[in-house]
């Protein structure tokens, strides 16, 4: 009678210890590419490797200059603004033309709700080189290949499911009674919409919009396939340094990209706590 | 009563409207221009209107008569004159290797003027026009609509008769390319559920404020760039990289026998389970997060081991989000480019790394947009046999 509870616990224990350590694996598995750029992007030789020098924490080892190197090269900087401009007019695209989506998707009295959906959200779910390659077609036919105002587009349209799901959820839980009580005291729908309605679900329009530009900012096959030279944004510059000279100046941008990603991170949890936004790496 | 239903109906309606429009214009549009795209093909039937008219009336087998000689001369000389000769050649090759250089030669080699036997100067200038071959060719590159691409895209052709065979084994590129595509997707989907399962019912189970911090370890990867991770697992995976390094220190690699982890098959398998893990971990979280514990400890305390009350109980429950997660990482991984061009050598490339080839490198954008039509009706196929099987309305991506 005794002996059998505490075999079964026995058999817990080990299996519970064997699954923390299988997580914990995976965890490293996860994390580790992360944490190896970082130290290596301050590494004073020209090496993707840990120096001697490095390991025994000799501060000579260590350096800066990837990081002026890449704040003092053109092209960089060319990169970083063409990132940003594209990235900011393609989320200011896709947020207006989302939230409106969304406000019209949670109204009860949708129509074919479901097939309206699934082409919205068309463009998440679709291979990003199939969604690259139709485009190409389309704006090389339009005369737009090889322009800002063609890459805006992609990634607006790229970003916009984003943006319906993330305002989508904060809907969900809106309660309704309060743009009636609203209106039935005289308001009208834009009055509504600005004074209740937004108020309400910025939380999830803001988090929807960090996600867009996320997208954007993280986009590199439409701007291999849709850029030219003077469209080069920072994912699409490393591109071309993983691809010919691998040299730490990479690490450096990518330390400064994983910074980036904390802090767009940081403000998405933020905003959910507030209870606004959809559940965590909602994709 | 139906007055405003009506109205809240248009007004719902009209808020979708221009989000509905713009996708249909920027992203439905492109990918109907890509399917008009793998079927037509003008090019070669607008550069060369007279030759072709000239060769409808042909047998197919005997020389063409002096009019083909004499519309193909002018056709190839004007051509040549303003430097359109190229682009044209170069598709005609795709039809018959080796027809480009002899098209081009032909051009250059006719001179102005008309010759008294047209025949004879185009034969003087390339005898492959005493071909019939050659001038099949022409008139196969001359169709406006054809299906050449989906041919090509899954290795078939047709003989001299017009039937479609099977092109030699040794010259299949894209059928055993798209099989393997499937097969290292499925293999990625399954390493992921493996891996991705146990952490997220860890991450589900935890207490909130621990659950919270382990869930941060997900998520940070997820938001970070795609280019820093494939980064990353070079920097890992090199021949002088850290991991290596630390097989040799250990001991376990001798110096001289490093391992290739990277630029292979390898390097593409293991950087895309990394990059996709945690689109298997947050939907399988989502799911397990709302399951609630008591049913586990309502299985227990009926008798069943916790094998039993894992298959019986747990696992059923959780099917959503196996499925939702299988399905995305499956999507994201048959479409992977970025990843597998970098990290993937010869050996770890994937049928999106040819359609790209096709886009930028050999310009050959009919097999191009063939292979990506292919592509997305496999996964329109997957689309609908998930939705059959679990609904896509029960897809939850998030909690």
């Amino acid at each position: 009678m005794t002996a059998r509870p505490t075999s079964l616990t026995l058999g817990d224990r080990l299996r519970g210890g064997f699954h923390l350590a299988a997580c914990a694996a995976v965890f490293v598995f996860l994390i580790a590419p992360m944490l190896v750029v970082v130290p290596l992007s301050f590494n004073a030789e020209p090496f993707f490797t840990f120096t001697e020098g490095m390991l025994s924490l000799d501060p000579d080892a260590y350096s800066l200059r990837w990081y002026r190197n890449v704040i003092q090269d053109g092209e960089w900087r060319h990169a970083l603004a063409n990132s940003l401009l594209i990235g900011l007019a393609a989320t200011a695209l896709a947020t207006a033309l989302g939230v409106l989506a969304a406000l019209g998707l949670t109204s009860s009295s949708m129509p074919c709700r479901t097939l309206v959906t699934g082409l919205l959200i068309s463009p998440m779910v679709t291979p990003i080189i199939i969604s690259a390659a139709g485009m190409f077609f389309f704006y090389s036919s339009l005369g737009l290949g090889q322009t800002h105002v063609s890459l805006i587009l992609a990634h607006a349209v790229l970003g916009t499911p984003f943006v319906v799901i993330s305002v989508t959820a904060t809907l969900a839980g809106f309660d309704r009674n309060l743009a009636r009580a609203a209106a039935s005291l005289g308001a009208g729908p834009w009055v509504v919409f600005r004074r209740i309605q937004l108020p309400l679900i910025a939380p999830g329009v803001i988090s929807g919009a960090l996600f867009a530009f996320a997208v954007s900012f993280d986009e590199v096959v439409t701007v291999l396939f849709l850029g030219g030279l003077a469209q080069r944004t920072v994912p699409r510059q490393m591109w071309t340094g993983v691809r010919e000279q691998i040299s730490p100046e990479i690490l450096a941008v990518a330390t400064f990209l994983v910074g980036f990603a904390l802090l767009l991170l940081g403000a998405v949890e933020w905003l959910r706590r507030r209870g606004g936004g959809p559940a965590q790496g909602n994709t | 009563m139906a007055r405003p239903l009506r109205s809240a109906r248009l007004r719902a309606a009209a808020l979708t409207l221009p989000l509905a429009a713009f996708v249909v214009v920027t992203f439905v549009a492109p990918l109907a221009l890509m399917l008009v795209r793998s079927v037509h093909e003008p090019q070669v039937a607008d550069a060369l209107p007279r030759t072709l008219a000239a060769l409808e009336r042909w047998d197919g087998g005997s020389l063409p008569g002096e009019p083909a000689f004499r519309a193909l001369g002018t056709e190839l000389r004007e051509l040549d004159g303003r430097r359109g000769l190229g682009a044209v050649a170069t598709r005609v090759n795709r039809i018959e290797s080796g027809m480009r250089s002899r098209m081009l030669a032909t051009g250059r080699a006719l001179g102005p003027g008309s010759p008294e036997s047209w025949r004879d100067a185009v034969l003087a200038a390339d005898p492959v026009w005493g071909e019939a071959r050659a001038w099949l060719a022409l008139q196969r590159a001359g169709e406006r609509f054809t299906l050449r691409h989906y041919l090509r895209a899954l290795d078939l052709d047709r003989d001299s008769s017009g039937a479609v065979v099977r092109i030699s084994p040794d010259q299949r590129i894209y059928v055993p390319l798209l099989l393997r595509t499937l097969l290292v997707s499925l293999a990625i989907t399954a390493i992921c559920l493996v891996l991705g399962y146990p952490v997220a019912y860890l991450i589900a189970n935890a207490p909130p404020s621990r659950s919270n911090l382990l869930l941060l370890l997900v998520l940070v990867p997820f938001w970070t760039s795609l280019l820093v991770r494939t980064t990353s697992w070079i920097v890992l995976l090199q021949n002088q990289g850290v991991v290596n390094d630390i097989l040799v220190a250990v001991g376990l690699v001798a110096e001289d026998g490093r391992l290739a982890l990277v630029y292979n098959m390898f390097g593409t398998l293991v950087a895309m389970t990394q990059i996709l893990l945690p689109f298997m971990i947050l939907p399988l979280y989502a799911v397990m997060n709302s399951i609630s514990p008591e049913h586990m400890r309502a299985a227990s305390s009926l008798g069943a081991t916790f094998r039993q009350g894992f298959v019986r109980v747990y696992w059923p429950q959780t099917m959503p989000g196996v499925a939702a997660g299988s399905l995305l990482v499956f999507i994201l991984a048959i479409g992977y480019y970025i990843t597998p061009a970098l990290v993937g050598g010869r050996t770890g490339q994937l049928i999106s790394n040819m359609i790209a080839y096709h886009m930028q490198e050999s310009l050959n954008w009919g097999l191009a947009a063939a292979l990506g039509v292919i592509l997305l009706a496999c996964v329109a196929v997957l689309y609908a046999v998930f939705d059959r099987l679990v609904g896509i309305e029960r897809m939850r991506l998030a909690s």
